[in-house]
């Protein structure tokens, strides 16, 4: 689902209930990550679920874009990866790190769901990812002659 | 026996006692009454504890042991009467081994640097257990770090309770400290403290529990159980945050350092160095959290004039109904020995549905549970899982509060199913 098609339905809707179960469809539709890759290279540590993350720069996109796989054990959590997902579909690396996040999750009533405090993996993951553009950016600085 | 015992029960009103909690009387949203069944997190307050608080705010404060002044008078009276409160709650000799602590992580920190510090050598052993809150097992981490020590730890039976019969194995005259939890946080296992401390004084060894989960449930003795140190908080007592209690036996008080200095825990001060105060005072350097443990005097009336037996009595028998009904539930496991070896504490999880998304089912119900791995890491990799869902029960739990967490596990059963994909 795209963001905005996604906005736009999670706000009509009128309570935390709804909004919740809504969470758990999105987490149930969510393209499931390889099993090899439910790896502890991959995990992302929260205290409550687990979150498995992978990031990798689609070369062949121009210019290249980060490809995100996430799953969770969670319902919930999944549900809140597939709004990341969502955010950061087919961005490049400067786009990733110019996407307010904690913006978006604030819109939708769920900045505390991003709270490092809350360690439910959802922190952890968006610096993972913001980590992955950083670096990949700079390693394609690096590379222009 | 179960005449006495239903008379008791029959006596013991749950739904009055309730009633003296006003954060529980609260109507929620769409009329939802608040079940609260997280006080092995931190316990309510009853209106007894939460007036004393206003009264000390609102018509005495002062700092304590500082002022000639009327109020300050009336504020050393009053935290001095709490302190002799809590010596006889714990039928301590004497309100000189109450020592006031910030809470029973502090007490736990200050019993390993204050005396462990001082009295634990390279090769020297530690000996604590896999079923320990962090607060109970990390600092001893350190302390043996710091010291070249090692830790060791009692093992335990597949149900979760510690095997006395393997206690020889680990428990020897190279053993210094033994540190155990009175009561489990997760598994709910009562674990034989006064067992522990008579075979572990054969070998000269310290007996520190940690009282955390213990104190507020089941009655503690510290004559009859002549341990050395017992911590715990009073948050979970029905008392404020902010607040917790060292109980030391007098001569292992004597003998413990201070690990904080400053105002009042001396007894003169020179340009180079000091002498230090007597205990408690040596160890309650700086203001006191003053209204929290004047309260905490509240608070511990408020359960001596329930009955801590009956209050105990009453939590059992919640906790056999809700094993009961609980095991009836398609893929449930619960943790932890059986009813008669725990307290009012219920780790579970039910296969196909993750704690958190359960945690947050049973919350649109308000019914509040803890879930995650409760700062006990070692122990959930013991039982194989990275979180469980935790039902913890108090003074104020009533049937319904169960009946209320059944609705809400068959709620979240048809949310979290995946037959349910709407």
């Amino acid at each position: 689902m795209k963001l905005n098609e996604l906005l736009e339905e999670y706000e009509e809707l009128s309570d935390w209930g709804e909004q919740c179960d809504f969470l758990i469809d999105l987490g149930r539709d969510l393209p499931p990550l390889p099993e090899e890759d439910h790896t502890d290279c991959n995990i992302v540590h929260g205290c409550q679920s687990r979150v498995w993350l992978t990031t990798e720069l689609d070369a062949a996109m121009d210019p290249p874009t980060v490809k995100i796989q996430a799953d969770s054990d969670a319902l919930i959590v999944k549900g809140l990866i597939a709004v990341l997902l969502a955010a950061y579909a087919e961005k490049t690396p400067v786009d990733i790190l110019e996407t307010d996040i904690t913006g978006l999750f604030e819109r939708m009533g769920l900045h505390r769901q991003l709270s490092s405090s809350r360690r439910n993996g959802l922190y952890g993951m968006v610096e993972r990812i913001r980590s992955f553009a950083a670096r990949s950016l700079s390693a394609s600085v690096r590379t222009v002659p | 026996m179960s005449e006495v015992r239903a008379q008791d029960q029959a006596a013991y009103d749950a739904h009055a006692v309730r009633a003296e909690f006003p954060v529980l009387m609260q109507s929620l949203e769409k009329g939802l009454r608040p079940v609260y069944l997280d006080s092995g997190a931190s316990a309510q307050k009853p209106r007894a504890v939460i007036a004393k608080e206003r009264e000390v705010e609102e018509q005495y404060f002062a700092n304590a042991y500082r002022g000639r002044y009327s109020f300050g008078a009336r504020i050393d009276d009053e935290l001095e009467g709490a302190r002799t409160k809590i010596a006889e709650f714990l039928n301590a000799a004497s309100s000189s081994q109450i020592v006031f602590t910030p809470g029973a992580t502090a007490g736990l920190n200050m019993v390993a640097f204050g005396w462990g510090r001082r009295f634990v050598q390279a090769g020297d052993e530690i000996l604590t257990t896999l079923m320990e809150h962090h607060a109970n097992l990390v600092p001893w981490q350190q302390l043996a770090r710091e010291r070249q020590a090692i830790l060791r730890f009692i093992p335990l039976t597949s149900d979760g309770r510690l095997d006395s019969e393997r206690l020889g194995e680990v428990l020897n005259e190279r053993t210094k400290i033994v540190a155990v939890c009175g009561m489990s946080n997760v598994l709910g296992t009562v674990n034989p403290i006064a067992e522990l401390v008579r075979r572990a004084h054969q070998f000269g060894a310290c007996v520190v529990v940690d009282g955390a989960q213990s104190v507020p449930h089941l009655t503690t003795d510290v004559q009859q159980t002549p341990m050395d140190f017992l911590c715990f908080s009073g948050h979970k007592l029905y008392g404020p945050t902010g607040v917790g209690v060292i109980y030391g036996r007098s001569e292992r008080l004597e003998e413990m350092d201070p690990i904080l200095f400053g105002g009042h825990m001396i007894e003169r001060v020179w340009p180079d160095h000091s002498t230090w105060a007597a205990p408690p005072a040596r160890f309650e350097a700086g203001t006191l959290p003053i209204v929290q443990a004047i309260a905490l005097g509240a608070a511990i009336d408020w359960i001596r004039q329930h009955g801590l037996d009956r209050i105990h009595r009453h939590e059992q028998s919640l906790l056999r109904d809700l094993t009961t009904r609980m095991q009836s539930l398609p893929g449930m496991t619960i943790y932890g020995p059986d009813t008669p070896h725990k307290g009012a504490i219920v780790s579970f999880r039910i296969a196909g549905l993750h704690p958190e998304d359960l945690a947050a089912m049973l919350d649109r119900r308000a019914v509040f549970t803890r879930h995650g791995h409760h700062c006990t890491m070692p122990l959930h990799d013991l039982l194989g899982v990275s979180a469980t869902t935790r039902v913890s029960l108090g003074a104020y739990n009533t049937t319904e509060d169960l009946d209320a967490l059944l609705e809400a596990v068959q709620f979240a059963f048809q949310k979290l199913r995946p037959t349910q994909r709407a």
